[in-house]
């Protein structure tokens, strides 16, 4: 697949922003660590915002024709890609009213608050899931069509939220032991997830160039696509990785999504440093943006097929 | 009823003829233009509804070139239509054509994704996506005589490779052919249930091409050929 960058910033963005206002919610409604204070509840609120917003208009970005884009939130009834939108929307209202209950009473915990904060979480939480089934659904690209794709847009959102909740915590200087614990949870879930996911899709499977063609007992090899230069069915599936190429980019992955937010949390707890708090977050949502790319062009649609690859 | 075409691959020649009728009719038709990129440049391409792609099945000595026009299936289950954000694109309950109305579309992409045969392109210049119509604007305009209400590529195909006609009627033609030529769905396991089908090759007997008894007559031409000087 064709890894547009506005699609890959959609996803990583938006599914951080939601993770982080799912766990503001957790927190401060279960009091964890003596819950958030009310600049830290703004700092998080405001950031979850941001990282929405940036996905939501990087998801503009890549349509054709966005003068259309309102008519995306009719067709719910059978589309997940309807479904995201409409639960992405719901949850500003909840997120906004939140912030401005925080900034205006200075009290995040009071009930009303919670209930503004639980219902953001939860509905971005939705989003999430309809995010994953919007690639989940798609019976074409078999490195898609499997569970664990919402399932692992969930560890990544939650672990980049918990990311960003910790260094928020670090950098307003408290105590940050039990968040760091589990962001670190969270991301180790992330490197288990996502190297059961790289197991899972590593054995071809699915159709292949002989039932694509119906010739299903004799060898099919393409002589000729029909086409000079390239068509938009070879710009947008065409996209492949060589598998030593591959294999180095999720090395790079798990360094900059695992390795160095963990190193980075564990010695801001420990010296309660700010700097290393940030590195943490830049560097997780870096290793998670490359892990978005892999996840568009690992995917590999059944269209190849009839351009000669023997499988996908 | 159940509209759709049936590809022959016994007799198609592979002469794109199909996909440059299909081009013709529809860059002025209902879902007009179908834009050109860089038409006379060194890399020329564009939107196509109709793409055939050329095939060697089996090994040599037993192989065979199958040439594969690719169109629009209009499946049972289309799950570009089920995908689709906007309600553009849309399956017509009384005849089974698979459209995108241009003026819902916003150019996401996701229905392409969704369509394992490649059936649909978007369209840089307009932003939306295009696709095979069926000619919905030729099969059913009154105006014109009837045995030309058909889609454009049936009807000019030299080698009489494809048929149009509705599947939900077990006497139409196409029903009859794809029941006694064997004719069969690609990807079925997929399950999208596509209306189009394809005809395989027929078995020949092979042409005997060595230790031939040869005829008298043939043996007295072979002679005199030899012997008279021209």
């Amino acid at each position: 697949m064709h890894a547009a960058l506005a699609v890959i910033f959609l996803t990583l963005f938006s599914g951080g922003g939601f993770g982080l206002m799912a766990l503001v919610a957790i927190v401060n409604d279960l009091h964890i660590d003596g819950g958030l204070s009310p600049i830290q509840t703004l700092a998080a609120v405001i950031l979850s915002l941001i990282f929405v917003t940036i996905g939501m208009l990087s998801s503009t970005a890549h349509l054709a024709n966005p003068k259309n884009a309102w008519r995306a939130f009719t067709r719910w009834r059978t589309s997940w890609l309807a479904r995201e939108g409409i639960f992405a929307v719901a949850y500003y209202p909840f997120a906004f009213a939140y912030l401005v209950w925080t900034f205006v009473t200075g009290a995040p915990d009071a009930t009303v608050g919670l209930i503004l904060a639980s219902l953001a979480g939860v509905i971005g939480l939705i989003t999430i899931f309809c995010q994953g089934m919007i690639y989940a659904v798609l019976r074409t690209i078999r490195q898609w069509n499997t569970a664990l794709v919402p399932a692992n847009f969930y560890a990544m959102g939650l672990a980049i939220g918990a990311t960003l909740l910790a260094a928020v915590r670090i950098v307003t200087g408290e105590s940050a032991g039990v968040f760091v614990g589990i962001a670190i949870a969270l991301i180790a879930a992330v490197a288990v997830m996502k190297a059961i996911y790289y197991f899972w899709i590593a054995r071809p499977s699915g159709p292949t160039i002989r039932t694509a063609t119906g010739f299903n007992r004799f060898t099919v090899r393409i002589l000729d696509q029909g086409h000079t230069f390239g068509t938009f069915l070879t710009e947008e599936f065409g996209h492949t990785l060589a598998r030593d190429k591959a294999r180095g980019i999720k090395l790079m992955m798990y360094f900059f999504a695992v390795i160095v937010p963990i190193i980075a949390l564990a010695f801001a707890v420990a010296y309660q440093s700010a700097v290393a708090a940030v590195i943490a977050a830049v560097s997780i949502v870096f290793g998670l943006g490359v892990e978005r790319w892999l996840f568009f062009v690992e995917a590999q649609h059944v269209v190849n097929l009839y351009h000669g690859r023997q499988r996908c | 009823m159940r509209l759709g075409l049936v590809i022959d691959l016994d007799t198609c020649v592979g002469c794109h003829a199909c996909a440059v009728a299909c081009k013709e009719w529809n860059t002025s038709g209902t879902t007009a233009p179908l834009t050109d990129y860089n038409p006379y440049g060194a890399k020329p391409s564009g939107v196509w509804f109709n793409r055939i792609r050329h095939y060697e099945i089996g090994e040599y000595p037993y192989n065979k070139t199958v040439n594969f026009p690719m169109s629009c299936m209009h499946c049972e289950n289309a799950e570009c239509v089920t995908v689709c954000p906007t309600g553009a694109s849309h399956k017509r309950p009384e005849d089974g054509i698979v459209l995108v109305d241009q003026s819902k579309c916003m150019g996401c992409n996701y229905c392409s994704w969704a369509c394992p045969y490649g059936a649909r392109e978007l369209d840089r210049v307009s932003g939306t996506m295009k696709k095979c119509t069926l000619c919905i604007d030729r099969i059913y305009d009154m105006e014109i005589p009837e045995e030309e209400r058909q889609p454009a590529c049936v009807l000019t195909c030299p080698a009489h490779a494809r048929m149009f006609g509705d599947f939900d009627d077990p006497e139409s033609p196409v029903s009859r052919a794809v029941r006694e030529r064997g004719g069969y769905q690609l990807m079925p396991e997929l399950n999208y249930d596509p209306s189009n089908h394809y005809l395989p090759p027929r078995v020949h007997a092979p042409i005997p091409t060595e230790g031939l008894k040869k005829k008298a007559g043939a043996k007295v031409k072979e002679w005199v050929n030899r012997v008279v000087e021209r």
